[in-house]
């Protein structure tokens, strides 16, 4: 199963295995990482699932899906490039190893 | 069309080999009114099950009704949400270019709500949810005994939601009905469904007159609907569909979850405590209150290629019943879904149903149920029922008739 290291703002690392077809929101809050809120439960409605893909990743997990641009305009830290809503990121085998930046805040 | 044998305005099927059948009616007013034992029947019997009364499929185990349900390439929601099929006969009312459309006409429209109604515009709305939901506890306080249905659960979103969208008409049960109209006309032709097209009848001209341009405000939702029409995102003709999609889908829907929440921590005392002692829990105890209670019991889909539900094979045509209030209380998903726990986060609950059609309305609809529980928290120490609280049955809605309440003042 692919793996994924969210870097909490704190610095705080945690690796988990990501079910296939699972994005990387679900893994996250099956796992338990505090950095990610993903209210709307991946509907691209709450913007509370966002996080920055490591520049090392940023080709691979390929662009944003239609939509998720005005809805990262809703999320309340700064949106930068590497800006994703990670409720569209699938974990794929190809992803294995992905590590994505959370926001200090979701909310 | 081709030679078919209809039933209510669908294609009639034969199940397949093996598939449990089961004789039931969910849209009966007794099961309607009380569905627990027949969600429980369903997810019994197996993830997908043929009920001839309607012939139609219908799934209640969570994992095969999330999974039908946001699966938007099989099964469609073009040929309607509710029993009729689209293709095979008129619809009651010009069909919703949002709820009831696919991709790519789907993408188009949903871009242009989800804009409107995202989390960042909602946000400016925040204070005045707040000051209004001060204002009407207050009321409500003084008073002590209310019927919470009419008094609380329509008049909160009554109050706030036509300044929303930027109405400049405004009537309670008008508004209210609307929405119930629409909800009931997603069942067979039973009563419910037959008092609704005759009521929609009265109020559908009112509803449309309301989403025309000159009828709203510069500062709402509306308007930004309108402004994406002049920029040629949509039609100028699909604007006011857009608008009445806020009305249909928008009230009766936020006033059945402030009802539903009441009705939940009137019955769960120890849980209002706990509101009460940590108020960072509103938002968390919002979604266990969709979970818990499910204000839209049931929407359907239409398979629209031959295709399958958990081995079995579904013809094209085949009308599937999703019951989003059975998967909300699948113990295989939840474990104790029977227990109201404020803290539960029930990440990935149908309450707002889930993929590209999932609720475009909900930033809106925490936003109202935030402000009213919120208000409510500060200074009501107890919630207490005061009579009986019936359900209303309707059938795509799960929401009480009445709600006769104490409130203790804190
Ligand atoms: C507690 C309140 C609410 C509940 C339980 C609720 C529930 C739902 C559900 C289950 C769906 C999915 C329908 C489907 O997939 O076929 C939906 C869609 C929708 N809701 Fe809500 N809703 C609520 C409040 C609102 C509000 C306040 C609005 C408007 C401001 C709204 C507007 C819509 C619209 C337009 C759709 C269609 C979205 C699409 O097809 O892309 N809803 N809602
Ligand atoms: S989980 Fe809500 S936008 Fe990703």
């Amino acid at each position: 199963m692919p793996k994924v290291t969210y870097i909490e703002h704190d610095g705080t690392e945690t690796t988990l295995e990501a079910a296939s077809g699972d994005s990387v929101m679900e893994t996250a809050i099956a796992g338990g990482v505090d950095g990610i809120v993903a209210e709307c439960g991946g509907s691209m409605m709450c913007a509370t699932c966002h996080c920055y893909v490591d520049d090392a990743w940023i080709e691979r997990t390929g662009t944003r899906s239609e939509g998720e641009d005005d809805m990262l305009e809703s999320a309340v830290c700064e949106v930068k490039p590497t800006s994703r809503l990670s409720c569209q990121i699938a974990m794929t085998p190809e992803l294995d190893g992905l590590v994505v930046h959370l926001p200090e805040e979701q909310v | 069309m081709r030679d078919m044998e209809l039933i209510e305005g669908h294609r009639a099927i034969t199940p397949p080999e093996g598939m449990p059948v089961w004789d039931v009616d969910p849209f009966d007013t007794a099961v309607l009114s009380d569905p627990d034992a027949y969600y429980a029947g369903l997810r019994h019997r197996g993830p997908v099950v043929y009920i001839p009364r309607w012939s139609v499929l219908a799934l209640g185990q969570y994992e095969t009704t999330k999974a039908v349900f946001s699966d938007h390439e099989n099964f469609v929601s073009s040929r309607g949400v509710g029993l009729n099929d689209f293709r095979v006969g008129d619809p009651w009312r010009p069909p919703s270019i949002i709820l009831e459309v696919d991709p790519p006409d789907h993408t188009r429209t949903r871009r242009v709500m989800s804009r409107a109604l995202s989390p960042k515009v909602v946000k400016t709305m925040a204070g005045m949810f707040a000051e209004a939901a001060e204002q009407l506890v207050d009321e409500l306080v003084a008073r002590g005994r209310i019927e919470a249905v009419e008094d609380l659960a329509e008049r909160f979103p009554i109050t706030v939601f036509p300044r929303v969208v930027g109405m400049r008409d405004v009537d309670q049960r008008i508004l209210v009905d609307y929405g119930a109209c629409v909800f009931n006309s997603m069942g067979p032709d039973n009563a419910l469904r037959r008092a609704a097209t005759a009521r929609a009848k009265e109020i559908a001209p009112w509803i449309m007159a309301a989403c025309a341009r000159e009828r709203l405000t510069e500062d709402g939702i509306g308007a930004m609907i309108y402004a994406d029409a002049d920029a040629g995102e949509i039609g100028q003709d699909e604007a006011p569909l857009l608008v009445r999609s806020l009305l249909s889908a928008g009230v009766d829907t936020t006033v059945t979850g402030i009802g539903n929440a009441l009705y939940c921590f009137a019955a769960n005392p120890g849980e209002w405590d706990r509101l009460r002692a940590e108020p960072k829990l509103v938002r968390p105890a919002i979604e266990e209150v969709l979970r818990y209670t499910s204000p839209v019991h049931t929407f359907g889909r239409t398979a629209g290629r031959d295709c399958e539900i958990a081995g079995y094979p579904v013809e094209e045509g085949t009308k599937i019943l999703c019951v989003l209030g059975a998967a909300n209380l699948d113990p295989d998903k939840w474990g104790d879904p029977d227990t109201f726990r404020i803290d539960r986060r029930p990440m990935g609950h149908m309450g707002f149903g889930a993929g590209i059609h999932g609720c475009v309305g909900q930033n809106i609809a925490r936003g109202e149920m935030e402000a009213v529980l919120t208000a409510l928290a500060r200074k009501v120490a107890r919630i207490e029922f005061d009579g009986d609280a019936p359900w209303r049955p309707n059938n795509a809605i799960h929401a009480l008739d009445k709600l006769p309440l104490k409130l203790i003042p804190a």
